[in-house]
């Protein structure tokens, strides 16, 4: 099964870089194939041996015989398992005949409960999400890298922030960039075109990054140099707030077309970031957004919560964030 | 939909102490989920279900044990039941609390056979 969503396929995680064939599969996975249950087995008796060839989630059957047409010889044997009265496995059923008599049966009933062994466990279901994300976070101090995690609903203007960013940055330092989504290429490809390097990772059904596949990503990220890793997760509010992915800050963006007590409605997204971003500021005029009231309940989720108030279309409000960036580089 | 990740995380951790038990089959998986932790109990359980399918779990009995929020306020010091996180202290009504417990997310034990 699926770690990510639970579908019936495996993993399906993809990771790219600009330019990359989009059906190039980074993982592979592979298919067991199960012939057979418990009680009916079926016994392939095949003349030629041929290979399995698994590609994508097609099954080619190549088989290494000059003779084309030839026969499979399948021999099913239908073995039938009976349980007797003790529960012991017999096979092949045999009829039972059994001439009771009236007669008294006397049970001695000698009863050997079986409560099992307890064993304690006490592990942290997301330890190991965690320590791969400690791995992240001792690689990005190594190499001196500011490493951030952008978290939002879809839309709210991560890639479009990114893209200013990384145009406003770029003489200033390197920025790197690793883009989630759960399909296309359409975000590395904006952010290629803006000039940062990038990895774009596909999740397939996934709706969140996790620190194995940032780790993954970083392998092809292939980063030269000190800088900003801007990491953009999937475009969802809930699941991505479990996952550390060895950031070292935290950036949630809300945009004034949503609702203003996006912050209640999913406090564990605000809890667990360090920045809020709000976004579209240039569209206030127009909406029912009230900027203070959204602060005011980010902060209660959050007393720590630092905010930047832009608009990524206008740059209004644009420059004490990237002075931000600036001076959290210098500390890194 | 991160549910599912976490029972497949979940499941993994059983199966490694069963295994290393050398346990026959798993009668009985006990979970602690902390009532903040973000994960909706009904989704829980329904990923549970299909992470234990073909697994030493297959007919595991999951047991959720819920674990309650609690905060310390950072303002007084108090020590309150926090439901969400935007709860304010109980006693002096401060939004800031340092949540204590309630964020669990947790494989407690196995029964074994």
């Amino acid at each position: 099964m699926c770690g990510t969503c639970g579908c019936g396929q495996a993993d399906e995680i993809k990771i790219f870089k600009p330019g990359e064939e989009e059906h190039t599969h980074t993982y592979v996975h592979s298919h067991d194939h199960k012939h057979g249950i418990e009680t009916h087995g079926h016994e392939h008796d095949h003349q030629y041996a041929h290979l399995h060839k698994t590609d994508g989630h097609k099954h080619t059957h190549k088989h290494e015989s000059e003779h084309d047409p030839h026969d499979h010889d399948h021999q099913h044997l239908h073995g039938h398992v009976h349980k007797n009265d003790e529960g012991i496995d017999v096979e092949n059923g045999h009829g039972h005949h059994h001439d009771h008599q009236d007669h008294d049966h006397h049970h001695d009933h000698d009863h050997d409960h079986s409560h099992g062994r307890q064993v304690v466990i006490e592990q942290d279901a997301l330890q190991q999400n965690k320590l791969r994300a400690e791995r992240n976070r001792g690689y990005f101090e190594a190499k001196k890298l500011l490493a951030l995690n952008l978290v939002s609903s879809p839309g709210s203007g991560k890639t479009s922030l990114l893209e200013k960013t990384i145009k406003a940055l770029k003489e200033k330092t390197n920025i790197f960039v690793i883009e989630g989504d759960q399909q296309t290429m359409n975000d590395a490809s904006r952010i290629d075109a803006a000039g940062a390097p990038v990895v774009q990772i596909n999740t397939g059904n996934g709706c969140h990054l996790d620190a194995e596949m940032v780790n993954k990503a970083l392998k092809k990220l292939d980063i030269k140099g000190e800088g900003i890793l801007m990491i953009e997760n999937v475009g969802n509010l809930v699941c991505p707030s479990l996952f550390d992915l060895g950031e070292a800050q935290r950036v949630v963006v809300i945009s004034v077309t949503e609702g203003d007590d996006k912050p209640l409605k999913y406090p564990t997204m605000f809890e667990t970031s360090d920045i809020c971003i709000i976004n579209k500021t240039d569209l206030l005029p127009y909406v029912d957004f009230d900027v203070e009231r959204s602060k005011e309940y980010a902060l209660r989720v959050n007393p720590s919560l630092k905010f930047f108030e832009l608009s990524v279309k206008t740059g209004e409000g644009m420059k004490p964030w990237l002075d931000f960036l600036v001076e959290e580089l210098k500390k890194v | 939909m991160h549910e599912f990740s976490i029972a497949v995380n979940m499941v993994d951790i059983a199966l490694e102490y069963a295994e290393k038990s050398n346990a026959a089959r798993v009668n009985e998986i006990e979970l602690e989920i902390g009532e903040l932790s973000g994960v909706v109990d009904d989704a829980m359980e329904f990923a549970m279900e299909a992470a234990i399918k073909g697994t030493l779990l297959e007919n595991a009995k999951v047991k959720i044990v819920k674990i309650p929020g609690l905060a310390n306020c950072r303002s007084c010091g108090n020590e309150f039941k926090i439901e969400n996180f935007f709860d304010p202290c109980a006693k002096c009504g401060a939004y800031n609390p340092d949540i204590i417990s309630g964020k669990e997310l947790r494989v407690k034990s196995l029964n074994i056979d």
